[in-house]
């Protein structure tokens, strides 16, 4: 059983995800706001929290703040409604190990819950293909080649995620296993919370303005 | 965007300096500690030194054929003033009335020496130097960037033509006067227009800050409204009315979900796509078509765009072709939704059309079925591009449209 807590400030959209969740989860709480979150997390410590991105109270990137910031090792996937590049790029900088939209089914989002609780990252389509975008546009000079490129291998899982494939018809196309693909979208996920340069968050705000 | 290209510019000057800090910020006239409009104050600011420094060159320069002033004024109409919420600070008119005071003394001082007739020199100086003084304040890095802007551009355009023109008539009248040897002649009756042009001004100022002051409160309140009201008129023009439909249409699960899929949809693209053409943008025009299918059919369609360019003849056989395979999914795979993914390269551009529906066995599609053949894999060839489709009956369908991109 993954042991989830439900943050959002929708109560209606809290019961909504509670009662499409599969067997294999238990949602041990849910908290509207970020103080609530925060004192929930230390309380009944979930293994994956489902968060919000827009709350009162400094939105998700401020739970994920507080809480990774004090050396807590519990795994946020956000779940919003929210497409904008801001949001999504944010929210995975700011620590989460996935973005979903709000749109996902329940056999998809409990998936993705287990996948996060046994340290896989989780992309949707859209945000692999911010991804893509963003690590292609950037021309600067980087500071850390290795952190700061994709390889050819990660581009093509990013490619077919941001296609619609899941990571297991992606294996098949690739002659690769689920794990392998699985390590390769880890290592996006590192390379885009870990990357110094600046620019991906640069691009991110600069798309809605163009 | 209301309120112009100058709120155009200003949002995104705002949204751009916190990362990268302009290294040649560009002047304005505070409103905090200004005496007559803020001018001193801006440039001394922006030269880094004292404004009082400033401040009595203006004094100083006035007494020389009113130069200071002319300057002072050229600078305040060029300047933008500093952004300021709220009700503006008094000014300190003890000072200013010190700056007076002694402004009147050099003058008077100049009338009984003659001191302060430099003569036609001086009036070269002027012209020259409120003309450097205005290039100074426009010439700055980062605003050539902006300038690629093309309504910007239009805007600073008029202005510097403006700037130019001024200084080509200032320059040909005196020129015309000094050739003419009436300059010496002319000069009392300029100085006294000028004197009560000045007086006119000092009288009517504070009523004219005032009116300008309201003017500019009005534009802010206006702008501020007509952002709500554009809010406004969206909510009710879509989603109102969308919401209308739905409870009409209540009994019919299809076209509820239709309706609530459209509406989502334009609501997204509202808020966070940017803004572009789908006559003109790749992307946007992938967007668009995938809209027209979603309403057709009432099937949701995923759209994932990496990268965007211009449209080209290439390009619009290749949405062509797109629009058919999203046609196909919609129609005949039963699939619940359909994924699009378009990527623009360097040298080429890539859609897939996806779906996990029913699939079909290539071999079976009898020959006079148009949409496969003829629509996509046909057109792509006759476009110097390519088209795969890979699909097998329980597989789903996958087609992939390729074609290079026109070099311009």
């Amino acid at each position: 059983m993954v042991k989830v807590l439900i943050v959002d400030d929708h109560r209606l959209f809290r019961s909504g995800v509670r009662a499409e969740l599969g067997p294999q989860i238990e949602v041990v709480g849910e908290a509207e706001d970020v103080e609530s979150a925060v004192t929930a997390i230390e309380a009944l410590k979930p293994d994956v929290i489902l968060l919000d991105v827009h709350m009162p109270g400094g939105g998700g990137q401020e739970v994920l703040r507080r809480v990774l910031g004090s050396g807590s090792q519990v795994r946020f996937l956000a779940l919003s409604v929210s497409d904008a590049a801001e949001d999504v790029i944010g929210v995975i900088r700011g620590g989460a190990r996935g973005y979903v939209t709000k749109t996902i089914s329940g056999r998809e989002l409990t998936d993705a819950i287990v996948r996060v609780s046994e340290g896989d990252a989780v992309f949707s389509p859209r945000l692999a293909g911010f991804v893509l975008d963003a690590f292609a546009s950037t021309e600067a000079p980087s500071i850390d080649p290795e952190l700061d490129s994709l390889t050819t291998r990660e581009r093509e899982v990013l490619r077919l995620i941001a296609r619609g494939y899941a990571y297991k018809e992606i294996a098949k196309e690739l002659f690769i296993s689920v794990k392998t693909v699985e390590t390769h979208v880890s290592s996006v996920l590192r390379k885009l919370q870990l990357s110094n340069r600046h620019e991906l968050s640069r691009w991110a705000t600069a798309r809605r303005l163009v | 965007m209301h309120g112009g290209p100058s709120t155009c510019d200003d949002a995104r000057e705002m949204s751009e300096t916190p990362t990268i800090p302009e290294a040649y910020p560009r002047m304005v006239r505070p409103m905090k500690g200004r005496l007559v409009a803020g001018v001193a104050q801006g440039a001394a600011a922006q030269l880094r030194l004292d404004p009082v420094v400033l401040r009595l060159a203006f004094v100083l320069l006035s007494v020389l054929d009113g130069l200071g002033v002319l300057a002072y004024a050229a600078l305040w109409m060029f300047t933008p003033r500093e952004q300021y919420e709220g009700e503006p600070p008094g000014r300190d008119w003890g000072q200013a009335a010190a700056y007076g005071a002694l402004g009147m003394a050099l003058t008077a001082f100049g009338w009984i020496t003659g001191a302060s007739t430099g003569g036609v020199g001086t009036w070269s100086i002027a012209v020259g130097g409120i003309g450097t003084l205005i290039l100074w304040q426009q010439a700055e890095p980062g605003r050539r960037q902006r300038w690629m802007t093309d309504a910007v551009r239009q805007v600073r355009r008029s202005w510097i033509r403006t700037a130019i023109g001024l200084l080509l008539v200032v320059t040909g009248a005196i020129g015309f006067l000094a050739a003419q040897g009436k300059l010496a002649e002319a000069r009392p009756g300029l100085v006294f227009t000028a004197v009560v042009v000045g007086g006119i001004a000092l009288i009517a100022a504070p009523w004219l800050t005032g009116l300008w002051k309201e003017l500019q409160k009005e534009r802010r309140e206006r702008i501020r409204q007509e952002e709500r009201a554009e809010m406004a008129a969206h909510v009710h023009d879509s989603v109102l009315h969308t919401l209308t439909l739905i409870q009409r249409n209540s009994g019919d699960p299809f076209e509820v979900t239709r309706l609530a899929r459209s509406q989502e949809r334009e609501l997204r693209n509202w808020l966070y796509q940017p803004k572009a053409d789908a006559d003109a943008s790749m992307a946007a025009a992938v967007r668009r078509v995938a809209a027209e299918i979603e309403d057709e059919h009432g099937i949701p369609i995923e759209i994932v765009c990496v990268g965007d360019c211009d449209l080209d003849d290439g390009l619009r056989a290749l949405l062509q072709a797109a629009r058919q395979a999203m046609v196909n999914a919609a129609k005949y795979a039963e699939a619940p939704v359909i994924s699009v993914y378009a990527e623009v390269e360097a040298d080429e551009v890539t859609v897939f059309v996806r779906d996990r529906g029913k699939g079909f066995d290539m071999d079976d599609v009898p020959d006079d079925r148009m949409g496969i053949r003829q629509s996509i894999i046909g057109r792509m060839e006759r476009h110097g591009g390519s088209a795969r489709v890979k699909t097998g009956p329980g597989e789903g369908t996958e087609v992939m449209l390729t074609v290079k991109r026109e070099q311009s």
